[in-house]
């Protein structure tokens, strides 16, 4: 929705109005400001340069896995998993960090993996939804969301069983009200709430 | 013996009207089950529609030269050409693909359109400034029932008012688009859908038109769907998303995944119609209504839309005077696609409300007014029965009180009411069921599960008809290669599939009966299948179990047909259906925000299959209800012709904590002989109509449209 | 999302000489909730995005001296978790006001206060005066959500933080590194209603990155911060205040006002703290103090209702303090 065209019209995609694309190659950075690094620092500093805009090689830890990856710098976390890894659990459906629906948890908190870089994921503990069960069983939340019916188009539900999963890790006797508050970072069109909340509550030893 | 088909009587149910875990919900919990967004095929290309920033325009140059050159670039189609016009921001341009998702954006970043702008218009609420502008068509008067004016002179109570609700989006969570692999074999399609088997017809027309491809098989299609995201009402067609991405598959040869962006999705893949107008209501001092009179208009896009069937529910032609006009809005809006039980939800809106003023000016319950008028509905009982259920449910004895909440405080309370209506004719189908000699059933029809549960509906319908359990039927559905059924649309599945699947499912083990009639020595007439066995109803000693059963089969299949309609089928669906929600809310009157307490369902729909999915259905509809009762709209700006809230951040949904307590009770063995009744839609009309009443009955006067926003809940209070 | 070079430095003076001192050619990821929504929506296209993840000075909430520190890596969670913060109850109700634990996890309270307007013609790509052929689109236009006070243009969109308000109430500073060092400044100073499009909603140069947010001891004051929102779900305030009281004698003897959501800044109303002086701090006074912070409202053509709400949210975060 280009603001300005002298052609008296625009299309939607190339949302050109505020790119400012005058930047210097090169400000401050490079072997002199590296060099101005204390030692220790210089040590690391491989993982310190300034990197892209073409692919990089990267590694992700995801349930309990090294997955090595090469991602443009501007590549998100969901769109790694999906793409790149096959990991297709995490939805992509706000694509801008108010829906849940990506919801993954790094390092024990969830996450809106739309939001995140994948080159910001590394070094980070990543739990997806297939990483949480086994062959043989489910985890409590997705057994009590197969339980209370919490799902119907099932496209959110990934979503919601990570952050119902992160309610429960964080606090496994989570009150109804802590559950209805730890998911208010995940919507559903369906209307499967009513479902979502007993089995979540039921996941933390409540009675729905 | 047409009789066999027949629902087995109450007493021989063990699965059907009883609760069930849901037959794909491990796979749900478990991020397992792949839909169309999920497929990763190999080689796979990214596309992205190039759409219009323009409302309305002719389209004077289209330049690929610089996304061409794009770093992985593979290739686009044009959707539209030069010379062309668009009506609508985000209409479909071309598509456009790379090899990644990221080139992908570079790419359709990298193409510029041209427009000459022509004039455009986005606004429907304010009907004269439309009329000016010359968006407005013009309307006849729809005169019904006794004589107008002397119903008007016998009223003692009337009330004028205007009322109104405006456009909303579906904002299915996986966006239409589908995955396309074009082979010299077969096109392979996998595509977010409510009908998949008519996807083949219409992507086959849909390429037919391009001379390049020329004539294209149907047959030659195959479309897969296990799994969809969600569709409301949307998601019947291929769409010039579907058509381009094949075209863009047979191009480069690889399979190529499009998919609409979240703000494509909100602007051009489904809305629901506005509708606003004067309405008029009389009645008698008695609270006998005897007339009704409405100026109603709306937009649906470019085209405008039909009118409202109003007055809703309360219409009876003989007993209560009508007139109806309807003003059709022309818009440069993205054009609106059926949305759950279209146009009921908003003719609640514009006869539950009027009403419910009526029965604040005549000094009566709502609850004794709607009674009352019951007579003037189709169908009197079913609604009297409904109205004291939900009343009981809902507290309404205790709760109810007066307009106006003159209780301390800025919260106020109050509750509300609505009744709807919906046919649900079921569609057309056909299935084929197999016995296996190892045991194993399948049931195969050309149907989805739009997240409805028909996986488990028709689990339960064959596992009932033979004597097993739900995990013994794998139900093969989502596949255009299966026995052809109908489009997912108006409440129309579940009484056509458990109809056709009862009826193969019927005939299959008529077969296997036969098989086992000659081994056992009995007569195939006497033997029932049951709890895991197949048996003589005279001598039980005559008994196999299911496998032994099928072994008898040897090395042959059985396979049975069924359909829907069939004559001789017995009585195993209708259509009609009635409904009755209330709502129980808080009002802030110094915020203007409303909470709700607790929304309360009774709904009919003959007989029910599977009692948690049905519910499941209902509590999604009150959910989806509050949603549009509070938070959605969809907002366009007049200077630009753009929406301005194509996202989830301002185009609002519930979450999980703004619903309240919701309860749901579905009318069972009170009109099972009817057979299997669609629910899709009836729950999904009366929430908007019974939440604006129960608000009116808060704060004491009505807040004349929805959304039921805090700008909107204080301006009716400061105009009051 | 236009693609570009990524830095992760682990000092912050590196990491503002990595930055442009044009605003918008390179940008600083912190948390990410806003930014790489933003580079999606290509209303930023940095070439460079220098990220403060690997900064260890940047972490964490603690006491510092009398007061508390906020490093500019310390999530919404962090804070809500910190014994050292809970005092600072309109921080903490700000906190609360985040519901969603995916942004409370992710987003920084720095990030907050830095992010951009949710205008949407601004997030629709009419940039940050929503222009369209010349002519402003907000005093026309779709302006329910927009300023009702520091409208008289060119600027009508509203600041979008969550504790920018309870900061200025409490009297917070800002460490602000740049390629020549370090530089403090009130948060208050931090905003301002921009005069053209070439200017940003902040006074920081693209190259000066905040490091922390320093907040004075509370020494007696009462504090409390009150949101209008329509959703439990993650929504934007309608308007919300934040207060600052010191009651001596039962009678307020200094008070801090400040409104969200209602101005392009964090609006501080004088004439709010002047009618709760010398008053008893009661719904009675904050509702005068509440009318009183409006009294100079302009409400454009859709947002009546918002001067409404300010006023409730000054009379309720005045009652919740007291």
């Amino acid at each position: 929705m280009s603001p300005e065209n002298p052609h008296g019209g625009s299309q939607r995609a190339p949302r050109k109005g505020f790119s400012r694309r005058t930047f210097i190659e090169g400000v401050g950075i490079g072997a002199g400001a590296v060099g101005a690094l204390g030692a220790a620092e210089s040590a690391r500093a491989d993982q310190h340069e300034v990197v892209g805009p073409a692919a990089v090689p990267i590694t992700l830890n995801i349930n309990g896995t090294s997955h090595k990856l090469s991602v443009e710098p501007r590549v998100t976390l969901v769109d790694a998993l999906r793409n790149m890894l096959d990991h297709t659990g995490a939805k992509k459906v706000c694509d801008r960090a108010t829906c849940g629906a990506c919801t993954v948890i790094v390092d024990g908190s969830p996450v809106y993996s739309c939001t995140m870089l994948a080159i910001e994921a590394q070094g980070r503990r990543i739990e997806t939804v297939e990483g949480i069960s086994s062959d043989d069983a489910m985890h409590p939340v997705q057994t009590q969301f197969v339980k209370y019916d919490a799902q119907q188009c099932g496209f959110c539900t990934p979503g919601l069983v990570m952050a119902g999963k992160a309610i429960v890790d964080r606090n496994p006797r989570a009150s109804m009200a802590e559950i209805e508050s730890g998911l208010c970072g995940n919507i559903c069109r369906c209307g499967t709430y009513v479902g979502v909340r007993k089995a979540v509550y039921a996941a933390a030893g409540g009675r729905a | 013996m047409a009789t066999i088909y027949d629902w087995p009587a109450s007493a021989d149910r063990s699965l059907i009207g009883k609760r069930h875990i849901r037959v794909d919900g491990p796979d749900k919990a478990r991020g397992v089950a792949k839909y169309s967004y999920d497929r990763n095929l190999d080689g796979m290309l990214y596309a992205l529609l190039v759409t219009s920033g323009t409302s309305h325009g002719r389209i004077i140059g289209i330049d690929t030269s610089a996304a061409e050159k794009v770093p992985g670039y593979k290739g686009h189609v044009n959707i539209l050409n030069v010379g062309d016009e668009v009506q609508w921001v985000g209409t479909e341009i071309l598509a456009i693909c790379a090899d990644t998702e990221e080139h992908a954006r570079d790419a359709e970043a990298a193409v510029s359109v041209h427009f000459e702008k022509l004039p455009h218009w986005v606004k429907d609420e304010d009907v004269k400034k439309a009329g000016e502008a010359n968006r407005v068509a013009p309307a006849k008067d729809d005169t019904k029932g006794p004589d107008l004016d002397a119903a008007w002179k016998s009223a003692d109570a009337v009330v004028e008012g205007y009322y109104g609700l405006p456009m909303i989006t579906h904002c299915c969570l996986e966006p239409h688009g589908q995955v396309v692999h074009w082979t010299d074999d077969e096109i392979t399609v996998y595509a977010s859908t409510q009908a998949v088997a008519r996807i083949p017809a219409d992507l086959a027309k849909g390429l037919s038109r391009d001379e390049s491809i020329g004539t294209i098989d149907a047959e030659k299609i195959h479309v897969i769907t296990p799994y969809m995201g969600g569709g409301f009402g949307s998601k019947f067609n291929i769409d010039t998303w579907g058509i381009a991405c094949a075209k863009l598959s047979k191009q480069t040869g690889r399979p190529v995944k499009l998919m609409l962006d979240r703000d494509e999705e909100l602007m051009v893949a489904g809305s629901r119609p506005s509708d606003f107008g004067n309405i008029k209501v009389g009645a008698k001092k008695d609270g006998t209504l005897v007339a009704y009179e409405s100026e109603t208009w709306s937009t649906g896009g470019v085209a405008g839309r039909g009118s409202p069937p109003v007055p809703y529910v309360y219409n009876n032609e003989d007993r209560l005077a009508q007139k109806a006009r309807h003003l059709n809005v022309s818009t440069n809006i993205g054009p609106a696609r059926a949305w759950r039980a279209p146009n009921h939800p908003q003719a609640a809106v514009l006869t539950m409300c009027p009403m419910e003023d009526l029965a604040a000016k005549l000094d009566m319950d709502p609850v004794e007014f709607f009674k009352k008028n019951a007579d003037l509905t189709a169908r009197p009982e079913v609604y009297r029965y409904e109205i004291d259920k939900c009343a009981e449910m809902i507290g309404w004895k205790d709760n109810w009180h007066k307009r106006g909440d003159s209780g301390p405080g800025p919260v106020k309370r109050g509750l509300g009411l609505s009744l709807h209506t919906w046919g649900g004719r079921p569609h057309d189908s056909t299935c084929e069921v197999r016995i296996q000699p190892d045991g194993g059933v399948s049931v195969n029809l050309a149907s989805q599960d739009l997240g409805v549960g028909t996986y488990t509906t028709l689990a339960v319908v064959a596992a009932e008809t033979l004597g097993l359990q739900i995990p013994d039927i794998k139900v093969n559905i989502g596949s255009s290669r299966l026995p052809i059924s109908g489009a997912s649309g108006g409440s129309t599945t579940v009484g056509g599939t458990s109809a056709s699947t009862r009826r193969a499912t019927v005939n299959a083990l008529e077969d296997l009966k036969g098989v086992v009639a000659e081994s056992l020595g009995v007569e195939a007439a006497d033997l029932v299948a049951k709890e895991g066995k197949v048996f003589s109803k005279s001598d039980s000693s005559k008994s196999l179990s299911w496998t032994d059963a099928c072994k008898k089969l040897g090395n042959r299949t059985i396979t049975g047909q069924g359909k829907q309609p069939d004559r001789n089928g017995g009585k195993l669906n209708d259509s009609g259906v009635g409904g009755v929600q209330m709502a129980d809310v808080s009002v802030d009157v110094e915020t203007g925000v409303v909470t709700i307490n607790k929304v309360a369902a009774v709904q009919d729909v003959g007989l029910v299959v599977c009692l948690e999915q049905c519910e499941s259905q209902v509590y999604g509809s009150l959910i989806q209800g509050v949603g549009w009762a509070l938070y959605e709209e969809t907002v366009y700006d007049q200077a630009t012709g753009t929406m301005l809230n194509p996202d989830m951040e301002f185009y609002k949904l519930a979450g999980a904590a703004d619903i309240g307590e919701l309860e749901v009770h579905m009318v069972q063995n009170k009109y099972d002989d009817r057979g299997v009744i669609g629910i899709g839609e009836p729950p999904a009309i009366s929430p908007g109509a019974a939440i604006s009443n129960a608000v009116a009955n808060a704060i004491g006067v009505r807040v004349p449209t929805l959304p039921l926003t805090p700008d909107r809940v204080l301006a009716a209070l400061a105009n009051a | 999302m236009q693609n570009f070079q990524y830095f992760a430095p682990t000092d912050a003076l590196v990491a503002a000489q990595a930055l442009s001192p044009e605003p918008g050619t390179t940008a600083v990821l912190a948390g990410g909730t806003d930014l790489v929504s933003l580079l999606k929506q290509r209303v930023e296209t940095p070439t460079r995005v220098v990220s403060l993840r690997n900064i260890s000075a940047l972490r964490g909430i603690s006491k510092k001296g009398g007061g508390l520190r906020i490093g500019a890596m310390a999530t919404v969670e962090e804070l809500l978790d910190s014994k050292a913060a809970a005092p600072y109850k309109s921080l903490v109700q700000a906190a609360q006001g985040i519901s969603a634990p995916q942004v409370r996890a992710m987003g920084t309270v720095v990030g907050d206060l830095l992010q951009r307007p949710r205008c949407w013609y601004f997030r629709n790509g009419h940039g940050l005066l929503a222009m369209h052929e010349g002519q402003p689109l907000v005093p026309k236009g779709e302006n329910r959500y927009h300023a009702i006070l520091g409208n008289k243009g060119p600027a009508y969109f509203v600041s979008a933080s969550s504790f920018a308000p309870a900061l200025v109430s409490l009297g917070a500073r800002v460490t602000v590194a740049g390629p020549d060092g370090e530089r403090e400044i009130p948060v208050e100073n931090l905003y301002r209603i921009p005069s053209s499009e070439a200017e940003r909603e902040t006074t920081l140069a693209g190259n000066e990155i905040v490091t922390e947010i320093s907040v004075p001891g509370l020494s007696g004051m009462r504090t409390a911060t009150y949101e209008v929102r329509q959703r439990q779900l993650l929504d934007w305030p309608l308007a919300t205040a934040s207060v600052a009281l010191r009651v001596r004698g039962g009678k307020v003897s200094d008070a801090r006002v400040v409104l969200g959501h209602v101005a392009p800044i964090p609006w501080r109303s004088s004439e709010a703290e002047t009618a709760l002086k010398g008053k008893a701090a009661t719904e009675g006074t904050g509702e005068a103090a509440g009318k009183a912070a409006v009294s100079a409202a302009t409400p454009l053509s859709q947002n009546q209702a918002k001067v409404q709400l300010a006023t409730v949210a000054v009379k309720r975060a005045v009652a919740m303090a007291a």
